[in-house]
């Protein structure tokens, strides 16, 4: 029961299991709304409140929902959500609506979302379904701000906005732009393996379980190889 | 002719330019996920470009006739994810009943393009741009096409980092994503290149 409790639940999601870099999902909207560090902010936190919410109406409704109808109700309900946070956003920070643009809508199609609601709240409770939210939603927050510092800092000599001048000589202005955004995260990916000494469970192990890619992909089994090597 | 050069300007700069995954971000887990083979990499793209036409000629009607003439515009996003889900769902009864062999070879692609971003991506993109119908046809096809360009380059590349001794940590996703950033660095080029074409 150790290693269920609920703390763990909660605590997994920041970097054992960190739904970015170590179970690579929602690589859209990492890729996309990194180049400053408000939008990023504002994205894990919408993407946050949307799996919070759906995780625990999902967990609700797991006894109700029929298995084999089960993904279009999951991502029914998950529209629902991204509607509401969109609305909100759009009514009380119109600045932040503008950045995220359609990036904000497409939290419905962030596999993150579905992939928790599929391998998590389907088959726990409600309690247990939204820390795993929580945490897995902070995960995504930290990741996504993580990368944003690396880009704005260095790419645009600014912070959240705030113009950094003793860096502005040295800016690297390819960070910010998107083939900077596909480095910047094969860096992280490639630190949160050294820093967790290449013992983080590997993609395959549970992530494809919830995977709607599963079928096709190889990225688990290429993982997989270069841990035998 | 003004209507033709139009449309030609929308079909390059979304290939080239606006491309969805190298600039745009937009079905990336596709791109990392099945380009690892040539064929595979053909299968996926000539599906997303099918179900993205399909896609756009159904909500975009939806769009204009429907949730704008009631006023349920911020339904849109429920609205679409739906269309799309069912169109996929249809497409692959259709494919398995009237053309099996067709089905052999795409089926297996079919239900993962319902969580495609790309392709909820197109139809609130056309929508936003305030595209009209062929408009929106056309920038669908491009997306699509772009999205095949980008997905057949990068099959070529991965054989190769497949064959290359790479250091641990970079080892699996890490080095594909530092080699799909040279890929997106060259498509950086063709910024400009469509309208100097017909400046």
């Amino acid at each position: 029961m150790k290693n269920n409790s609920n703390m763990s639940v909660l605590l997994k999601g920041i970097l054992k299991e960190n739904p970015v870099l170590v179970l690579i999902l929602g690589t859209c909207p990492t890729l996309a709304t990194t180049n400053n560090v408000a939008g990023a902010f504002g994205m894990g936190i919408a993407a946050m409140v949307v799996l919070v919410c759906s995780n625990m109406l999902i967990s609700l409704l797991r006894k109700i929902i029929p298995d084999s109808v089960r993904i279009p109700c999951y991502i029914v309900i998950i529209a629902g959500f991204v509607t509401i946070v969109q609305m909100f956003v759009q009514a009380y920070f119109p600045a932040l609506y503008e950045m995220l643009g359609v990036y904000l809508a497409l939290i419905t199609v962030n596999c993150i979302i579905l992939g928790r609601a599929e391998m998590f709240a389907s088959k726990n409770n409600v309690l247990r379904s939204a820390l795993d939210g929580i945490g897995m939603g902070l995960g995504f927050t930290v990741a996504l701000c993580a990368m944003a510092f690396v880009r704005e800092v260095f790419g645009n000599a600014s912070f959240a906005g705030i113009a950094i001048p003793f860096l502005e000589p040295y800016k690297i202005a390819f960070l910010v732009k998107a083939p900077g955004g596909m480095l910047v995260y094969g860096l992280l990916i490639a630190l949160v393996y050294v820093l967790t000494q290449g013992k983080a469970p590997l993609k395959k192990d549970f992530s494809c379980a919830g995977c709607p890619s599963a079928g096709s992909c190889h990225t688990g089994a290429c993982m997989k190889k270069g841990e035998e090597q | 002719m003004e209507v033709f050069k139009t449309l030609i300007v929308i079909l390059l700069s979304s290939v080239l330019v606006n491309n969805y995954v190298l600039s745009r971000f937009l079905g990336i887990c596709p791109f990392l996920g099945v380009s690892k083979k040539l064929n595979q990499a053909v299968g996926m793209g000539i599906s997303v470009t099918a179900v993205m036409l399909l896609a756009t000629a159904v909500t975009w009607p939806i769009q204009y006739f429907l949730l704008d003439k009631v006023g349920l515009g911020y339904m849109q996003t429920i609205i679409f994810i739906l269309v799309i889900a069912t169109l996929v769902q249809i497409l692959e009864l259709l494919l398995k009943k009237f053309s099996p062999a067709l089905h052999k070879g795409l089926g297996v692609y079919l239900p993962l393009i319902t969580t495609n971003c790309a392709v909820l991506g197109v139809a609130i993109n056309n929508i936003n741009d305030g595209y009209n119908f062929l408009e929106s046809m056309v920038s669908s096809l491009g997306c699509g096409l772009g999205f095949l360009l980008a997905m057949v380059l990068f099959s070529g590349l991965r054989s190769r980092i497949d064959e290359s001794r790479v250091p641990a940590p970079f080892r699996g996703l890490a080095v594909t994503l530092i080699a799909a950033s040279f890929i997106s660095l060259a498509f950086m080029g063709f910024a400009g290149v469509v309208d100097a074409l017909f400046a």
